[in-house]
Order: C-alpha cells, then sequence, then structure tokens
C-alpha cells in the first residue's frame, strides 16, 4: 500500500513537472513531503494502541507579481493536481499586491545546503513486531521492578522535496527511531524519552531502568514550601524551556515588535556561560537543510558569552530589515535559510538549538549534585506556557521525578511544584552547564542540550502529588 | 466510497480481525489572514484517505493510507491486522468492546452560507477593514486578522454493519491588537484568543461576531493596558467572562473525566487524572450551582464537540458529568465503558483526520447556565469586593489535574458593585475541587456563549480536535489572583 515506495528526488521532480504543466502562473513553487511513521503504544504494562500511517502531500505554491497563495492536496492524480494549481492561482489573483513581495528564489540566490546523512535502512524497515519486542523489553524491566509502565516505541521515515520554476531544487529524507516511558508507583513517577536518527543507537531497556530508579527513589514524595530554589535541570527540562525562545529569534518578530529581544539585540542578556548556536550540520542534529523557500540554512550564532547576537531572517525579512530602522543595529541583515513557507504568520524561527560550553566547564550531573548545599533536581518539566512574552516568564509544573538535594546527595523525592520563572532571569543564573546532549521534551522541538544548576529557581504552589 | 471500504473490511476479516471499522475521511480547509496590513495566510488544503482499525487476537491495530484503490485498502487493512497481532503479544486482558447498534445515517451539521462559496475578496476585505482599524490606534505594533473554514466529510463502516456519513462545516474567526512600549508587551483578542470563535456553522458566524465593529475597541483596550496597574496579589472575589470559564471548563473538567486518562491510556503523554473509579457520585465537584454535561447532540448547539455518532459509531448522547455539584460520569468508549461494567458507551471516540486512531475526546462540555434570572450587571452588582477577568493568555495545569494556573488578557477591578480602573497581568490559581466549589453565583441563559476550541492536543502520536464548552460567566469567591507574578 505503502505511496511512498520509491519515493525519490527523480519522483518528486516528475510530480513538480506535472504541476508545472497544469499551472497558467509562470512563477511555481512546489514542495513534496511525505513518509511513514508507526508507533507502538503501551500503558498498565500492555500495549493499548498500535498504528501506522503513510502519506504524501503535494503543496503548490504561486506567484503573481506582488501576490502569493498556497494550495495543498494529498491527491496525487492529474485532475487533483490540476485542480490544487487553480486554487492556489485563484487565492493569489484575489489579493492586492504586496509590495515588499520578492521575486521567486533563483538557483543562483538558493545557496548552499549541507549534504546530511540521516536516513537509516534498518530503521525505516522495522515492523510491529520489532516494535513489540522493543516494548516487552521495556515492560519486563517495570515488571521486574513492581511497577506499572506506559509509554511508546516508534519509528519513521521522512522525504522533503522543494522545486521552483527558477531552478531551485532540494531533496531531504531521514529516519528516526523514538522511545519514551514513564513508570509508576503508588505515589511517584520517573520518566525518560530518547530519539536518534538510528534505531541501533536506541537502548529502550536503559531508559526504562533509569525511570524504574526515579519513580523508586521518589517514593513518598515530602513536600516542601513553595520559594526559590537552586535547581539541576536535567537536558529534557532544559530543551523545554529553551524551546519558549526560538520564535524570538526571529527577524520579524523584531520589526513587529512581539519578541523578548525588542531592544536587546546585541546586549549582555544572559551570563557570560551562556552560549548558543543554531547549526542544522550538528551531527546530532536533525531536519533538512533548506528552509520554506529552498534557502540553505546556514549556521547561526544566537547567544555567544551571555550576549545576543544573531537572529533567523528569511529573504523577505532580510529585506525588509535593511530598510527599517532595525538596519543599523542588524547590520548585514541576509536570508539565514530559517524561513517558513510562504505566505506565512510568523516569517522564521531558529530551528537546530546546541548549546556550547567551553573546554574544560562542562560538570557532570553527579558534580552538580555534589556541589548543592540545598537545592531540587529535576527530571522534566511539564505544560509549560508563556505568561509573560517581555520578560519570557513561564509557568509549568515539575514532574515524573523530581527529588530534594541537600549536602550534595539526592534525598527524597518530593510533590510536584509549579513554577514561574522567567527564562532571562534563569539564563543570568545558570552556575554550571553539563556537556550537550541530544535531548528530548515534550514541549519544544529536540536540542543538543546540557543540563544546567541555576540558582533562584523560582516555585510558587505545590500540588497535591 | 464503500466499496473501498468493503474492499479494507473484507480483507481484515480473512486476516483474522473479529471486528473492523473503516473510516474514510475528505477533509477541506482554507485559511485566510493579515498582519500590518499584509497578507500572513492565504491557503487551500485538502486531504482524503482511510484508516482501518481492527480487533484481532484480542488486540488493536491501526493503519492508514491516502491510497485508496484495492490494492491500497487491502494493503492498509492486512497491515492493521498484522499489527494487531503483534500488540497481542504485550497484553494482560483482551479487548471487549460494549455492543452498540449498527447505524445507517447521513448528517449534516448546520449551514445556512456556505464559507467556500463567499468570494475571497469579500473575506479579504473585511480583515483588511479590521486590520486598518486596529492599526489605526495610536500604540499598537502588531495587528493581525484571521478566517479559516473547514468541511470535514466522513464515512464509517463496520463489520457490525455500522455505514455513517457524516459533513461538519466549521468556521472560525477573529482579530488581536498588540502593543508594546518599556518592559510590556500587550495583547487584546476578540471574540477570544488563540484565533477567536469557532462554530460548526456557516460563514454566518463571521456576520455574527460583528468583528469590524468592536476592532477600535479592542484595539484601545489593548494600549490601555501599557499603563494599568498591575493586578495585585492575594485572595479576591473573581468574575470570569463566559470565554475564559470555557478554558477552565476544558482543563479542570473535561480532561480529568476521560475515560481513558482515568485508566492510565494516557500516563506517558497528558498525563492521569485525579477521578479515580471511586469518585464517581461519591465527590463533591463543585458548588450546588455546578452542572456541567458532555452534550454532543445537535440540540446543545453547533459546538465544535456536536455530531450525531461518534468515530466508532455509537450515537451522540448528552451525559451527565457533575449534577448540583456532585460528581456523574466519565467520557467514554466501547472498550473503557467495557472496563468499568457499563453497558454503552457514552459516545466519545474522535479522530482528527483518516490517519489518527480514535481515542477518547472531549465532546461539549458546557456548565449550564444559571436557572434564576442573574444578569451580567447584576453578577457585577452583587460583588463588593473583587476581579472581574476577560479573555485567556496563558493556561497550565498539572498531569493529575489538581493544580492549575491561568492568565488572563485583561482585568478590572470590581468595587461596591461597580467595575473599576482595569487591571494588566491578571492571573489566579488553585485547587481543582476547591475551585469549582467556590462558585457561588452563575449568570442566566442569556449571557451563555458556546465556545469553540479548534486545536484540544492529546494522544501519542498527537493529535488535535476540536472541542466545544459553553459557559456564561460566573463568580468565585476567594480565589488566589496574582501569584504568577509574585515574589
Amino acid at each position: 500500500m505503502n505511496v511512498n515506495v520509491g519515493m525519490d528526488k527523480q519522483r518528486c521532480a516528475e510530480i513538480f513537472a506535472r504541476v508545472r504543466r497544469a499551472a497558467q502562473a509562470s512563477d511555481v513553487e512546489v514542495t513534496v513531503q511525505g513518509g511513514r511513521s508507526s508507533l507502538t503504544r503501551f500503558a498498565n504494562n500492555a500495549i493499548t494502541q498500535n498504528v501506522s500511517e503513510e502519506g504524501c502531500e503535494v503543496s503548490v505554491r504561486v506567484q503573481l507579481g506582488g501576490r502569493t497563495a498556497r494550495a495543498t492536496t494529498n491527491r496525487l492524480d492529474e485532475d487533483s493536481l490540476r485542480r490544487v494549481v487553480g486554487q492556489a492561482e485563484e487565492l493569489a489573483r484575489v489579493q492586492e499586491e504586496e509590495p515588499g513581495l520578492l521575486p521567486m528564489l533563483t538557483s543562483k540566490e538558493q545557496g548552499s545546503a549541507a549534504e546530511l546523512d540521516r536516513y537509516c535502512d534498518e530503521t525505516a524497515a522495522m515492523g510491529a513486531g520489532e516494535r513489540g519486542d522493543q516494548v516487552a523489553a521495556m515492560v519486563g524491566i517495570a515488571e521486574r521492578s513492581g511497577l506499572n509502565s506506559a509509554g511508546t516505541y516508534a519509528s519513521e521515515e521522512s522525504f522533503e522535496a522543494l522545486f521552483n520554476s527558477h531552478g531551485v531544487e532540494r531533496w531531504y529524507r531521514q529516519t528516526v527511531a523514538e522511545a519514551s516511558i514513564t513508570m509508576q508507583a503508588v505515589d511517584s513517577s520517573g520518566w525518560q524519552k530518547q530519539n536518534y536518527t538510528s534505531a541501533k543507537r536506541l537502548d529502550a531497556r536503559k531508559l526504562a531502568e533509569i525511570a524504574a530508579e526515579k519513580a523508586l527513589r521518589s517514593a513518598s514524595p515530602v513536600e516542601l514550601a513553595p520559594g526559590r530554589y537552586t535547581v539541576i535541570l536535567e537536558p529534557s527540562a532544559v530543551v523545554d524551556l529553551i524551546g519558549f525562545l526560538a520564535a524570538d529569534f526571529s527577524g520579524l518578530a523584531l520589526l513587529e515588535q512581539r519578541s523578548c529581544l525588542n531592544g536587546r539585540m546585541g546586549t549582555k542578556l544572559f551570563g557570560e556561560n551562556v552560549s548558543i548556536v543554531d547549526e542544522v550540520s550538528h551531527v546530532e542534529q536533525t531536519g533538512a537543510a533548506f528552509d520554506g523557500e529552498g534557502v540553505g540554512r546556514q549556521g547561526l550564532t544566537l547567544v555567544e558569552n551571555g550576549i545576543v547576537r544573531d537572529v533567523a531572517m528569511s529573504r523577505g525579512t532580510a529585506a525588509r530589515i535593511r530598510k527599517s530602522e532595525l538596519a543599523e543595529k542588524l547590520a548585514n541583515a541576509h536570508a539565514t535559510g530559517h524561513g517558513f513557507s510562504l505566505p506565512n504568520e510568523g516569517g522564521e524561527t531558529a530551528t537546530n538549538i546546541v548549546f556550547k560550553v567551553s573546554d574544560g566547564e562542562a560538570k557532570t550531573v553527579e558534580e552538580m549534585i555534589a556541589s548543592t548545599e540545598r537545592g531540587l533536581l529535576v527530571t522534566r518539566l511539564w505544560y509549560i506556557r508563556e505568561v509573560d512574552a517581555y520578560e519570557k516568564m513561564l509557568t509549568g509544573m515539575t514532574r515524573d521525578g523530581t527529588f530534594l538535594v541537600e549536602d550534595g546527595r539526592v534525598g527524597s523525592g518530593i510533590r510536584n511544584f509549579r513554577f514561574n520563572q522567567s527564562v532571562i532571569e534563569m539564563l543570568r543564573n545558570v552556575l554550571d552547564i553539563g556537556e550537550p546532549v541530544r535531548a528530548c521534551g515534550e514541549e519544544a522541538f529536540d536540542m543538543i542540550a546540557p543540563a544546567m544548576r541555576v540558582e533562584g529557581f523560582q516555585f510558587t504552589e505545590v500540588t497535591r502529588f | 466510497m464503500k466499496p473501498i471500504a468493503d474492499w479494507a473490511l473484507g480483507m481484515a476479516v480473512a486476516r483474522g480481525a473479529s471486528h473492523a471499522e473503516a473510516r474514510i475521511v475528505l477533509d477541506r480547509g482554507r485559511s485566510l489572514g493579515t498582519r500590518n496590513g499584509r497578507v500572513s495566510v492565504a491557503s487551500d488544503v485538502e486531504s482524503l484517505g482511510i484508516g482501518v482499525r481492527v480487533l484481532a487476537d484480542g488486540g488493536w491495530g491501526f493503519a492508514a493510507t491516502q491510497e485508496l484503490s484495492r490494492a491500497g485498502a487491502e494493503d492498509c487493512a492486512a497491515l492493521a491486522v498484522e499489527i494487531a497481532k503483534a500488540s497481542a503479544k504485550v497484553q494482560r486482558v483482551p479487548v471487549r468492546l460494549v455492543a452498540e447498534p449498527a447505524a445507517v445515517a447521513d448528517w449534516s451539521s448546520p449551514c445556512e452560507i456556505d464559507p467556500f462559496g463567499v468570494s475571497m475578496e469579500d473575506c479579504f476585505e473585511l480583515l483588511r477593514k479590521i486590520d486598518a482599524t486596529l492599526s489605526a490606534v495610536d500604540g499598537v505594533t502588531l495587528a493581525e486578522t484571521n478566517m479559516t473554514f473547514r468541511r470535514y466529510e466522513q464515512w464509517f463502516f463496520s463489520t457490525d454493519g455500522a455505514d455513517i456519513h457524516q459533513t461538519r462545516t466549521t468556521t472560525g474567526a477573529g482579530f488581536a491588537a498588540h502593543a508594546f512600549e518599556g518592559d510590556s508587551i500587550q495583547t487584546r483578542s476578540y471574540p477570544n484568543s488563540f484565533g477567536g470563535q469557532y462554530q460548526n456553522k456557516g460563514y454566518e458566524l463571521v456576520e455574527e461576531l460583528h468583528l469590524l465593529e468592536n476592532a477600535e475597541r479592542v484595539a484601545k483596550e489593548c494600549v490601555a493596558l501599557l499603563k494599568a496597574p498591575q493586578c495585585p496579589e492575594g485572595r479576591r472575589d473573581v468574575v470570569l467572562d463566559s470565554s475564559q470559564l470555557g478554558l477552565q471548563i476544558h482543563e479542570s473538567i473535561g480532561h480529568p473525566i476521560e475515560l481513558d486518562r482515568v485508566l492510565g491510556y494516557e500516563a506517558n503523554f497528558a498525563g492521569t487524572s485525579f477521578l479515580t473509579l471511586d469518585k464517581l457520585h461519591t465527590l463533591r465537584y463543585g458548588s450546588d450551582l455546578v452542572n456541567v454535561v458532555a452534550d454532543a447532540t445537535p440540540a446543545h448547539g453547533p459546538g465544535l464537540g456536536t455530531f450525531a455518532y461518534d468515530d466508532e459509531g455509537v450515537a451522540a448522547q448528552c451525559v451527565p458529568i457533575i449534577t448540583k455539584g456532585m460528581f456523574e460520569g466519565y467520557l467514554s468508549s466501547r472498550d473503557t465503558a467495557a472496563m468499568i461494567g457499563r453497558g454503552r458507551s457514552g459516545g466519545h471516540m474522535r479522530a482528527e483526520g483518516w490517519a489518527r486512531v480514535p481515542i477518547v475526546r472531549m465532546s461539549n462540555i458546557s456548565i449550564l447556565p444559571g436557572e434564576k434570572p442573574l444578569s451580567f450587571d447584576e453578577l457585577i452588582g452583587s460583588t463588593d469586593d473583587g476581579i472581574y477577568m476577560e479573555t485567556n493568555r496563558s493556561w497550565s495545569i498539572d498531569d493529575k489535574r489538581f493544580n492549575f494556573q491561568f492568565g488572563c488578557e485583561a482585568a478590572w477591578e470590581i468595587k461596591g458593585g461597580k467595575l473599576g480602573q482595569m487591571l494588566r497581568n491578571p492571573s489566579y490559581s488553585g485547587i481543582t475541587t476547591e475551585f469549582w466549589n467556590s462558585m457561588d453565583a452563575i449568570c442566566d441563559r442569556r449571557y451563555w456563549t458556546l465556545w469553540g476550541t479548534p486545536n484540544c492536543g492529546k494522544g501519542q502520536p498527537e493529535q488535535g480536535m476540536g472541542t466545544g464548552h459553553g459557559a456564561s460567566p460566573a463568580r468565585f469567591r476567594q480565589v488566589k489572583v496574582g501569584g504568577a507574578y509574585g515574589s
């Protein structure tokens, strides 16, 4: 049934050719995306849901002078492709001309895109039996530990191609295998999650063992009073907080004055030990090396020793910035290859976040614990939402393994806290940073993020478990 | 579509399925929007495919494809059975389904004006006018508008003999103004935040919302927030507008009553629930004024949770959830109902699109309006010292649904029964059952609105879903406020 069997750059190019033949517009851009993803879900130590889906969609953008619009379909027959092109053209025709809309990207302008090999045949070929075996292994650890488990084991292959009538051609594919597990005891829990492009690197058993240990060690949680604590945030917790900053590193967000970096570009906003780049070609990253128009994705220095340096820019945003009040502040504004597909609301965003740590500076979590007189060890954070857009105040809960640390040792589990914490303030108060690793959360995209020891992290309320 | 389904169901049975369902969906959408006078969104999207869910050897399997040839449908069904048999290898108790009569039906949601038939020039003209009105207010730094239309057509067939065709037309529209000055970014939205109001209706919803007429007022409120004093911290009597109360219901009632959460199925992602089975009929969830239903029937209104049959063929019902404050019911499916010894599913299995498996979801989870006449002015008039909060800005709750915190866009002091000065950055927090037990007044039906939340996220793989929440403005005594910005 696999509509994606044999899908490669050539077949995508053929789809583009068919769309182009059906178009009246001379400026046409086509994105072909698809793949197959499968997931085995379990709870109460049994498989509760087991799914597999496959799909392929064609998204057509036309440009008529200063007007552009998009139409998308997953129906690949001639009539449907003709219809989708017609829809895009009709939507474009009814708009007013936008003087700032740039001509479509040409092959000369597209820039280079890193050649990234992130496809693993074995991961793509994983079937329900193999995923079930992984689940059985995780459940086995739960049962031996006297715990209840819930989680997932997933495998997917995906592709993305972009062509336009000015010679731009892009192609990318990848695979991902992912495991996530929650271990539950009577009054405590533990959690772990990880993914890689190759299933061979994914050690689901180890994740289960760590989650089990957290659940067992945090049993009979004590209640602490809300307040400001020194916290050791594991990488997953850091990912889910930092994710809320990504869209602020956007040129359009600065132009629209909705970024927390308004008036702060070039300033030392964070601590000197905080350096963050955007680097799609990092060996542990995933995702394509070109943006929604086909511009090759460049590396960015977002934060250097606490100073806010670069922001992501689409072609259109860069052109607007060069003519705006921000031109001097953001000298050399240019397309960085982070733009969303046109037309869009957000402009662009940082996409491949990598923390940088100076040689010799990284501390292990154990070292952070050892140097904490009184604080908390946080496995993950949950239901994080933005409370204040300019101070980047976030609220959320701790979850699945939160511990008191006293005199350099991990002690009892504690009842979960609600936090209200400015991420800007947090990044000024980083005492120690760990070695950045590929980390997954639930509220943000995957990053190469470290554990962090932070002082003065604000918890405002405690819940009942 | 029946031949396609017959191929799939036939193959599923041939390969050993004891039960099989085929759900074919044609999903069409249009999104339009502006931002500071420019077009930000102009797109059409359509998707057609089939999802096949089967039981084999007591385990579930699901596969989905857009390939609707005979070979495609049969391969999809065969894969679903293969997956189900793999599920059965890590199983404790075979899946059991409660009975449901197999329905043959054809239903469409009400639609007076086909939104796809309204000229796009007219749509953009309205959006541009709203955009321009917002931007004309001095101090507004970002204006954004949006309109969304959707037609969701589904064919459901099962080996029980169900043959159900349903079509839902959805319209959504709204706008927001943002203002930045100093160290503050403020936002005001209308008629609701995060995209506006959504209902299963045609374009007549846009006309009913009076968007342009409210644009200048909303933009001025946004700018005024920059100079408004900060919401104080402490305990206050709080009056919530109906849109904020709708979200409060969604988070602190709608999710914890999902029976699959209660039974642990969502533990790895969205969490579990404090509403353990022993609490059914014993827990005082709220005050005597709190009456909540889960009502999917068309009689409840054109909510995003209105349908004729759920996505496993169970007829829409009105399920009492809280009656005079007592906890009465869960949202259930054919398998979860069986697990707690119920004879029938409550009809709350829903899936987003053809590629996702149905899971327990909300329909319209609504608080019934006050039975006694009470206007909004009377509600404020009977509040001596409090805060009135309007329109959600942030929302967060723990993974058992106890501790919550909400932030709103704007608030006003209530002093001596009158609305006073505006307050910025209002927030309130609490524990779910304590909060609902503090409700001591709710406006009557004249002030009841059926709000739409278009994108509730749940499940693994995650799927979105539209849910409806009807509410009237209501008062809650001595609620903790201002904690988000507290020291």
